[in-house]
């Protein structure tokens, strides 16, 4: 039986490297990997799952960090903003296009959508309009109006063939 | 937005599961997707002093066909996981379909076929496919097992039939019948929001060439979904034109009580459900004739 | 460099991840805060105990309201109190001076409303504490409409005032009654403006700490003007404003909303002394949607009248606005309404009264657009409504009232906010139109018309007043590598103002843009500053630093002619590199002639500064004037109220362009914010002032399946008031959406005689309009 708020010992691959840090149970993953782990590339907005600064890969998948506890991570492999540039430094075809494309105004959404983006275009190389909107719709953006977005994401899909 | 304290607790078997929502002494919950919870949890409007993580419970990562043609779905199964599966699209396409319109891939990714079903939401999706697929429900507590009609688990606002120390274990959705239609029509605010109003319908024929079985079933109208008993008896016999489907979006529009919110008023949806009735007859027929 | 659309040099760290913010912040020993926030709209605070909190673990203070009045006066904003006598005299402003306590003391008047501040040791612990501290009410009666506020016999938000009214001015011009009279045709209408939050994604936030070395209070805030937060900090903690740094982290968008100083911003500080280590806190979204301002909130009772031939001969607006609990910025928004009523249109009758009211509700204050969206929504209606009853097409009305580009200077003969006369400086309004109708394109949608969907086309036009002062200020340095800086007082939130600043520096010192740097706001790097509000940066921070990069340039060929001993006329500065004419043996770059400037040169001129440098305060005159069309192409499902928007169309005059990628996203960036308001976001109290919508899930931000096709085009006459002929930009998407988007669901839905007064306009709303259950 744990007692209530013990903390536990959360063992996690994050963008290729293996950490282990302690955190008590209610400890929020975004909370986790910005304040523990200091990568505070992945931002919080709402805290209530609808705007989807917070998201990550979990084993390759899109989730929202702060919909998660960090012991709900504990032997799972993450990849935040931090890991999306290849090892030299190179920045990812779909962050390259969000640069060319003007698809960032003041940058707070754009870790999460750089995560969905890469999730959607790895599950899906070739998305309708349909499938690309509905992967998009659940990252929130207030600054540029999503057309540069979109049109970012459809550079990065060609370029990511 | 931090959530209060709570013990966590990570099981790897069901029995061990049930060992601890059994726990009398605290207000211990089930953690599947938390793509509902969690977020009451920030809030602070759910304070469980215990959490059962069935993350790691193999036994209920379930997604197979049974020897009877039924698809079985355990409480660990994600919502992402049915949309990837090919038998589930074939077999099974409305499911395929409603599911497809349940928030966005990152809430798939993590949320939970049985936790949307456990949470019952009024306007939610999977409660409504359920009813309208007429799946069975299996639900598990430390003095054993039961299985109930879908009809029966959901009960009103976020309350289904689970007494204290259940948990929904699995849900079945019956073998896919041949020369039958469905569809789902579902009217939100924006993409992937919860419904304003959803209506789910599934017509079999009859040798006859007329509809011999109907089941439709309507969500965000009141505390659960509702099947239309009215809609659904008007509709035998007669084949999916407009003027059933009118006469459907009537009786509809008439059985519904709906309350009005900051979203939408009572009126209008009632309306709206009437409406979205007559178009889910008209695309099921037509997917029946084909 | 200026018109290129250079990519933004500001991409690269956000985009992997290492930008700034203001909870990535981390100082060594910090602790958080948070807020114990009423639940009630207006109550009496009987008792508040926080024994238990302060016992709680972890817990290092907890501050109510009287302590916080033993510590800090209320709020009071100068902006409220400065009217000039200009405005005086053309509008006999009243502006009740309207004093907010930091923490409620005996009473809480907004849902939202700070009462307690709780330092611990982080987020999680102070929020387990807050839920121990006991506070016991008085529920008091609230009122939440403003029309319902100014009643003789509504609730008092603030019971020695004796009513509710917090502002009222009013403006005659001509005989609006015989005017009428005399028209063919008169509309008069109600037209509401419905309650907006700008919600930028990332919330409000401060972190404040005391350096040990030198005693200097260390404040960094997710605000857009450092420099006025320096000064209201010096004012309220009683330090000498050259103690106190205020930086701007890098800033996740703003809108308006945090250009507000609210009791946050200086009670973390005030912990932060009395605690004597960092104090972070970091607002979260509930908070943001219940306490951080508002926007619009605005109902117009206008009457306009024309002759039969279409020409608008008078105008009458009654404006009542809502300022929320407290009104804290005076004049600044329905002041706008008031001047961007009349838009781009020739109308001599005018007689306008405005009456703001303080209601039990969140605070109103600037959301993009900030009073001329609300003004713009009434007169585009009217203009249309008028159109439906004089049979004439709503974009030819437009056209026949038109100020004509040969009128340019055109007196408006009204006095703008800053006093000054109201000209409209330039911008050919009939062309706007034209562009804009040009690029509709309906034909390609009608296809979509079948026997429940009707597709429809809507108009709005606006003016914007834009780079109001009262200055800026910047300077330009270039240092021994050849690197520039700019400093400036602007900040940015988004806005890319690190690239176009550094363009209008590069198109004077002709250096390539990576080897400038911009750096913005910070209250140490220029000693005044204003802030970036007001779509005001380009025009006036642009303009300080092209004033201070032409000094710099004159300072860089006086010198470089004594390295080279050749007169300076006979020089020339390209791309980073300086020549004799007709010489091309002869080199200079940048850095040779700053580094010549060194005190250990021996050659150095004698009584030379030691760096190249100049700073400069650019104070405009009246503000400029940029314009715009919108027009929106929506089809609507008359069977559940559903409405797509198929296309949306922007043909705008910002003046010269310095960068084409970055004009376009913050035209439509503003667009979308107002297609949200239009469409799906509307901020809802109930009828006891309880805040219904207090999360996303209940206030609809859209998202990218709600964005349009969007179709951008340029009118730009540039400006003759500033030497760099820009206009600003920031706002001007936000102004038309309402007004277009609603016009095009009644062209869409003429035949059932519909009538839209008022967003958003939901399914549910569009449904109940063609049903009859909605006026």
């Amino acid at each position: 039986m744990s007692e209530t708020g013990e903390r536990r010992t959360v063992r996690i691959c994050v963008n290729g490297t293996d950490m282990l840090a302690e955190a008590e149970p209610r400890l929020l993953l975004s909370d986790f990997l910005r304040h523990t782990l200091s990568l505070t590339g992945t931002h919080v907005g709402c805290e209530h799952g609808v705007c989807g600064a917070c998201t990550v890969l979990l084993d390759g998948e899109p989730v929202r960090s702060c919909l998660m506890f960090a012991v709900q991570a504990d032997g799972g492999e993450l990849t935040t903003v931090e890991g999306l540039a290849d090892p030299h430094g190179e920045l990812h075809a779909v962050q390259q296009a969000f640069h060319e494309l003007h698809g960032m105004q003041c940058g707070f959404c754009t870790p999460g959508f750089l995560l969905s983006l890469v999730a959607t275009l790895r599950s899906n190389p070739e998305p309708s309009d349909d499938e690309l909107l509905d992967s998009l719709s659940g990252n929130l953006c207030r600054c540029t109006g999503y057309a540069n977005i979109i049109a970012a994401a459809r550079l990065a899909q060609e370029r990511m063939r | 937005m931090k959530p209060a304290r709570f013990a966590y607790h990570a099981p790897e078997t069901l029995a061990e599961t049930l060992d601890l929502l059994a726990d009398a002494d605290r207000d211990v919950r089930v953690l599947a997707g938390g793509q509902s919870l969690v977020p009451m949890m920030n809030f602070r409007l759910a304070v469980p002093e215990a959490l059962v993580d069935i993350g790691r419970v193999a036994e209920l990562r379930v997604l197979r066909v049974e020897d009877g043609g039924e698809l079985r779905v355990g409480a660990g199964t994600r919502q992402a996981e049915l949309l990837r599966d090919g038998r589930v699209a074939a077999g099974w396409p409305l499911l395929a379909e409603g599911v497809r319109h349940v928030g966005h891939p990152q809430i798939r990714s993590r949320g939970t076929v049985c936790g949307s079903l456990a949470h019952n939401d009024p306007t939610a999706e999977l409660p409504a496919l359920a009813l309208a697929l007429g799946a069975r429900l299996t639900v598990a507590g430390s003095a054993g097992r039961r299985e109930l009609d879908a009809e029966a688990f959901f009960v009103s606002y976020y309350e289904v039939a689970l007494e204290p120390g259940e948990m929904l274990v699995s849900a079945a959705f019956p073998a896919p019948r041949p020369g039958s239609g469905w569809s789902f029509q579902e009217l939100a605010r924006r993409r992937g929001d919860f419904a304003l109003i959803g209506a789910v319908c599934v017509l079999r024929a009859g040798d006859d060439g007329r509809i011999g079985s109907a089941r439709l079933v309507i969500f965000g109208a009141g505390g659960r979904p509702l099947r239309v008993d009215a809609a659904e008896q008007a509709l035998l016999g007669t084949v999916g034109d407009r003027v059933t489907a009118a006469e459907v979006a009537r009786l509809v529009a008439d059985t519904v009580q709906p309350l009005s919110d900051i979203h939408a008023s009572a009126e209008y949806r009632r309306a709206l459900a009437g409406e979205l009735a007559a178009r889910c007859v008209l695309e099921a027929w037509e997917r029946c004739a084909r | 460099m200026i018109g290129r659309a250079v990519p933004r040099v500001e991409d690269e760290r956000l985009l992997r991840g290492q930008g700034r913010y203001l909870d990535d912040l981390h100082l060594e020993g910090a602790v958080e805060a948070a807020f114990l926030r009423s639940a009630h709209a207006h109550a009496r605070v009987v008792s508040l105990d926080a024994t238990a909190a302060l016992a709680h673990p972890g817990v290092l203070a907890v501050i109510d309201g009287v302590a916080a009045a033993a510590r800090l006066e209320p709020l009071v904003f100068d902006i409220a109190r400065i009217v000039p006598e200009t405005v005086q005299r053309a509008t006999n402003p009243m502006v009740r001076v309207h004093p907010m306590p930091v923490l409620a003391l005996d009473r809480v008047t907004y849902v939202g409303q700070p009462l307690a501040m709780i330092v611990a040791r982080d987020r999680y612990v102070a929020e387990d504490a807050m839920e121990l501290i006991e506070v016991e009410f008085e529920i008091l009666p609230a009122v939440v409409d403003a029309e319902a506020a100014l009643e003789p016999d509504a609730a008092l938000v603030e019971p020695a005032w004796g009513d509710n009214l917090a502002i009222s001015f009013a403006f005659t011009r001509g005989d609006v009654e015989a005017a009428l009279a005399a028209c063919d045709v008169v509309v008069e209408e109600r037209f509401r403006s419905h309650r907006q939050s700008a919600s930028p994604i990332e919330t409000r936030g401060v972190v404040a700490s005391l350096d040990p070395q030198d005693g200097t209070l260390l404040v960094w805030s997710s605000t857009q003007v450092p420099h006025m937060l320096r000064d209201l900090l010096a004012r309220a903690l009683r330090r000498d404003p050259d103690s106190i740094r205020v930086r701007a982290p890098d800033v996740g968008g703003a809108f308006g909303l945090k250009h507000s100083s609210y009791p946050e911003d200086v009670l973390v500080p005030l912990a932060a002394l009395e605690l004597g280590c960092p104090v972070k806190w970091v607002e979260d979204r509930a908070e943001h949607l219940a306490a951080s301002t508002h926007g619009r909130d605005q109902v117009h009772h206008i009457t306009i009248g024309a002759s039969r031939a279409g020409r608008i001969l008078a105008v009458r607006d009654h404006v009542v606005m809502n300022a929320g609990a407290f009104n804290i910025l005076g004049l600044v928004v329905p002041y706008n309404s008031f001047t961007h009523l009349l838009g781009p249109y020739d109308v001599d009758a005018l007689d306008v009264d405005v009456r703001v009211a303080v209601t039990n509700t969140g605070i109103v204050a600037p959301y993009r657009g900030a009073g001329r969206p609300e003004a713009v929504f009434a007169m585009e209606r009217a203009v249309d409504c008028l159109a439906r009853r004089l049979e004439i097409d709503p974009v030819e009305l437009r056209a026949r009232n038109l100020i004509a580009p040969e009128a340019m200077p055109y007196d408006t003969g009204i006095v703008y906010r800053d006093g000054n006369q109201q000209i409209y400086d330039s911008g050919d309004y009939p062309q706007l139109l034209r562009s804009a109708r040009e690029l509709v394109h309906a034909e390609r949608f009608a296809g979509r018309r079948d026997e429940r969907t009707r597709v429809g086309v809507g108009f709005a036009m606006y003016t914007e007043g834009t780079g109001v002062g009262p200055f800026e200020s910047a300077r330009v340095r270039v240092d021994a590598t050849g690197r520039v800086t700019v400093y400036t007082g602007a900040s940015s939130q988004g806005q890319g103002h690190r690239t176009t600043l550094a363009q209008i520096a590069a198109e004077t010192l002709d250096v390539a843009i990576e080897s400038i740097e911009v750096v913005g706001g910070d209250s140490a790097a220029v000693t005044h500053g204003f802030g970036t509000l007001a779509s005001r940066t380009l025009v006036v921070a642009g303009n300080a630093v092209a004033e201070a990069a032409i000094v710099v340039r004159e300072q860089l060929l006086d010198v470089a002619s004594a390295m080279l001993d050749t007169p300076p006329e006979e020089l020339e500065l390209n791309e980073g590199m300086i020549r004799v004419r007709g010489r091309r043996d002869v080199t200079l770059t940048l850095g040779d002639v700053a580094a010549f400037l060194s005190p250990f040169n021996p050659q150095r001129p004698p009584g030379a500064p030691a760096q190249l440098e100049a700073g400069s305060v650019y104070r405009p005159g009246p503000v400029t004037w940029a314009a715009g069309v919108h027009a929106a192409v929506v089809a609507v499902d008359v069977t559940t109220g559903a409405l797509e928007l198929l296309r949306f169309v922007i043909a705008h005059d910002c003046g010269r362009v310095v960068n084409p990628a970055i004009a376009d996203g913050q035209i439509m960036g503003g667009v979308m914010q107002g297609i949200g308001g239009a469409l799906y976001e509307k901020i809802v109290y109930d009828e006891v002032g309880q805040l219904l919508t207090g999360s996303f899930m209940d206030y609809t931000l859209p998202t990218a399946a709600e964005a349009p096709e969007f179709a951008v085009t340029h009118v730009d006459v540039p400006s003759p008031l500033n030497a760099l002929g820009v206009k600003g930009l920031g706002e001007g998407g936000a102004i038309g959406p309402a007004a277009a988007i609603a016009n095009a669901v009644e062209d869409a839905l003429a035949d059932l005689g519909v009538i839209v007064r008022e967003g958003p306009l939901t399914p549910a709303r569009i449904h109940a309009l063609i049903h009859g259950r909605a006026t």
